[in-house]
C-alpha cells in the first residue's frame, strides 16, 4: 500500500441522513486529488472526513476506515490535534483570523510549540514566500489581515497552513469566492505545492478539476462513481453518470 | 379619506417619538436647574473633594468625596466579581455547553434579571450579611462587600446576555480555521473567538457596570449607610444612589441640602452617560 490515503468501506449518515456510501478510494502522494460532483453529493463531507472537521456536526456517525500514512484516523483514540496538524485545511471563503497578518501565520506555532523570536520571525517569512505574499505583505505584517483583498487572504490561509507543517491539504473550494484571474494563480500555487504536499480539492468547477488534478473522484449522491486518473475521468469515463456530469447533462 | 388617517397616524406616532426625548430633555433641564443651585453656596472643587457629609449640621457640610468613594468601592468590588464569572458563562452559554443545558441557563440568566432589586437586597440583608459578619469577624456585615456580592449578581445578566450575543456573532469561520490547525477548544476560544468579540464583551462590562452604579434599593439595605471615606471593603460605606434615595425626603425643598441631593444626582447622570456612551462606542466599532 503506497497510497497517502486509504480509504475502506466508508459510512456517514449526518443523523438519518446517509451521506457517504461505501466509499473506497485511494489517494497518492504528492499528487493533486481532485472531488467532483453537483451540489449535495457529499464532496466536502468525504474531504471532512480527512481532518475529521465532521466531528463538529451534531448527530454525526461514521463507519468504516480511513488510513492515513498506516494510521486508522477514525479510531476512538485519534488525537484530533495531532491529525489536525497532519492534515491541514483551506475553506471556501477565506477566513483569516481577525489579527495582524504575522499573527495569523504565527497561529500554529503559538498554538503547537514554544518558540523563540527570531524562529518565528524566519518561519513568518517563510510561508509568505511560498505563497508569494512576502514581497508585498513585508512592511504591513502588523495590520490587521482583514483589509486584504480576497485572493491575498486565502493566500495567507495557505501560509497559515503551511506553518504548521503539514503533509496533507485538504481544500475545500478555495477558489469560489475569487475571481478568474485570482483563480489561475492560486492554481499555479497549488502546482508549487504538490512537489511538497499531497493535495485533495472539492470544487464544482470541472474545468479547475480538468486543468489542476492528477486524479479525479466522481461522487453522485454519496456513492463514488468512478475514481482515476484526470485524463481517463474527462476523456473516457467508463460510467453513464460519469459522462453525463463531465459534458454538463446536469449538476 | 384614507390619506387623512394616515397622517393623523403618521404624525400621532412623530408625537410619540418625540415625547420621550422631549421629557428626557425636561428631567435633564430641571437636574440642572435644581443641582446648579448648589453651586451659589458651596464651590464645586469643595462639593466633589471635600470630605465631610454632614448634610443636617449647622452649618451643613456638603462634601461628598466619601459617597463617591463607596459607590466606586462598591462598583469595583461587583466588577471583580462579576466580570470573571459573567464572561466565562457568556463563553460556556456561547461555546461549550450542549443546547439543552444552554437553553436552561439562558432562562435562567433571564429569570435573574427580572428579580427586583428590592428583593435581592432583602435576601441579601438575611442571608449574606449575616455571613460575612461570621466569616470576617466583623461587628457588622453591612459592608461594601456585602454590596458587591449582591451587585454582581445585578451585573451578571447584562454581562452575560450581551457577552454572549457579542461570541455569538463571531463568524463560524473564524473557530473552525482554528481547530482545523489543530487547535483545542480552548486554544480557539482564548486566541482567535476572544479577541474577535472583545469590544462586544468590553461593552457588556460596561453596561453591567452602568447598571451597578445606578443601583439604589440593593446598596441602600446591605451596605450600612455610613458616610465615611472607606479604609477596606470590610466597612459600611454609603453610595451616591443611597444618598439621594435616603435623605430626599427629609431634605427642605428649596435648602442646601435638598440642592446638594440633586448635584449628586448630576454627577450619577454624568457617570452613567460616560460609561453608557463608551460601551456604545465599543459596541459599534468597526472590526479591526
Amino acid at each position: 500500500m503506497s497510497s497517502k490515503i486509504n480509504v475502506n468501506q466508508l459510512n456517514l449518515w449526518y443523523s438519518d441522513f446517509h451521506a457517504l456510501k461505501n466509499i473506497q478510494i485511494a489517494i497518492e502522494e504528492k499528487q493533486i486529488t481532485a472531488i467532483i460532483g453537483p451540489s449535495g453529493c457529499g464532496k466536502s463531507t468525504l474531504l471532512r472526513v480527512f481532518n475529521r472537521m465532521n466531528d463538529l456536526v451534531e448527530g454525526v456517525r461514521m463507519q468504516g476506515e480511513v488510513f492515513i500514512d498506516g494510521m486508522n484516523i477514525l479510531d476512538s483514540k485519534t488525537d484530533l490535534v495531532t491529525l489536525r496538524k497532519r492534515v491541514g485545511m483551506v475553506f471556501q471563503r477565506p477566513n483569516p483570523f481577525p489579527l495582524s497578518i504575522y499573527e495569523n501565520v504565527a497561529f500554529g506555532q503559538r498554538i503547537h510549540n514554544h518558540i523563540t523570536k527570531n524562529s518565528l520571525d524566519e518561519i513568518v517569512e517563510r510561508c509568505l514566500k511560498c505563497v508569494l505574499l512576502w514581497d508585498d505583505l513585508k512592511d504591513k505584517l502588523h495590520k490587521s489581515a482583514l483589509h486584504l483583498s480576497l485572493e491575498q487572504k486565502q493566500r495567507l490561509c495557505i501560509a497559515r497552513l503551511l506553518a504548521v507543517k503539514p503533509d496533507l491539504l485538504l481544500m475545500d473550494e478555495p477558489c469560489s469566492a475569487l475571481d478568474p484571474q485570482s483563480t489561475a494563480r492560486i492554481e499555479e500555487l497549488m502546482r508549487e505545492l504538490k512537489t511538497d504536499y499531497t493535495i485533495i480539492i472539492v470544487t464544482h468547477n470541472m474545468q479547475q478539476a480538468a486543468r489542476i488534478s492528477d486524479r479525479t473522484a466522481f461522487l453522485l449522491l454519496g456513492e463514488l462513481i468512478e475514481h482515476g486518473t484526470t485524463s481517463k475521468i474527462f476523456t473516457n469515463p467508463t460510467k453513464k453518470d460519469t459522462e453525463d456530469y463531465i459534458s454538463g447533462r446536469y449538476g | 379619506m384614507q390619506k387623512f388617517k394616515e397622517f393623523i397616524i403618521e404624525k400621532l406616532i412623530l408625537i410619540s417619538g418625540l415625547a420621550s426625548i422631549f421629557f428626557v430633555i425636561l428631567i435633564f433641564l430641571f437636574l440642572l436647574k435644581e443641582g446648579l443651585a448648589l453651586f451659589k453656596f458651596v464651590n464645586p472643587g469643595q462639593f466633589l473633594f471635600g470630605k465631610n457629609w454632614y448634610p443636617i449640621s449647622e452649618p451643613a457640610q456638603l462634601e461628598i468625596l466619601p459617597l463617591i468613594l463607596g459607590s466606586l468601592l462598591v462598583t469595583l468590588g461587583a466588577a471583580v466579581i462579576s466580570i470573571p464569572i459573567g464572561v466565562g458563562c457568556a463563553i460556556f452559554i456561547a461555546e461549550v455547553s450542549p443546547p439543552s443545558i444552554k437553553e436552561i441557563l439562558k432562562a435562567g440568566i433571564e429569570l435573574l434579571a427580572a428579580i427586583p432589586s428590592v428583593v435581592l437586597g432583602f435576601i441579601g440583608m438575611v442571608t449574606l450579611v449575616p455571613w460575612v459578619k461570621n466569616i470576617f469577624q466583623l461587628p457588622t456585615g453591612l459592608t461594601a462587600v456585602s454590596g458587591s456580592i449582591m451587585l454582581a449578581f445585578m451585573a451578571m445578566p447584562t454581562i452575560v446576555s450581551i457577552a454572549e450575543d457579542a461570541l455569538y456573532s463571531v463568524p463560524k469561520s473564524y473557530k473552525e480555521g482554528a481547530l482545523a490547525l489543530g487547535s483545542t477548544k480552548w486554544q480557539a476560544i482564548y486566541r482567535v473567538l476572544l479577541p474577535a468579540a472583545s469590544s462586544g464583551i468590553f461593552a457588556a462590562v460596561m453596561l453591567g457596570l452602568g447598571r451597578v452604579i445606578g443601583e439604589t434599593m440593593a446598596v441602600m439595605m446591605i451596605t450600612g449607610n455610613a458616610a465615611v471615606i472607606p479604609k477596606s471593603i470590610l466597612q459600611p460605606v454609603r453610595t451616591l444612589t443611597a444618598t439621594i434615595a435616603a435623605e430626599m425626603g427629609e431634605a427642605v425643598v428649596g435648602s442646601e441640602h435638598y440642592f446638594a441631593l440633586f448635584a449628586i444626582g448630576i454627577v450619577l447622570f454624568v457617570v452613567s452617560f460616560m460609561i453608557n456612551v463608551t460601551a456604545d462606542l465599543f459596541l459599534h466599532r468597526k472590526k479591526i
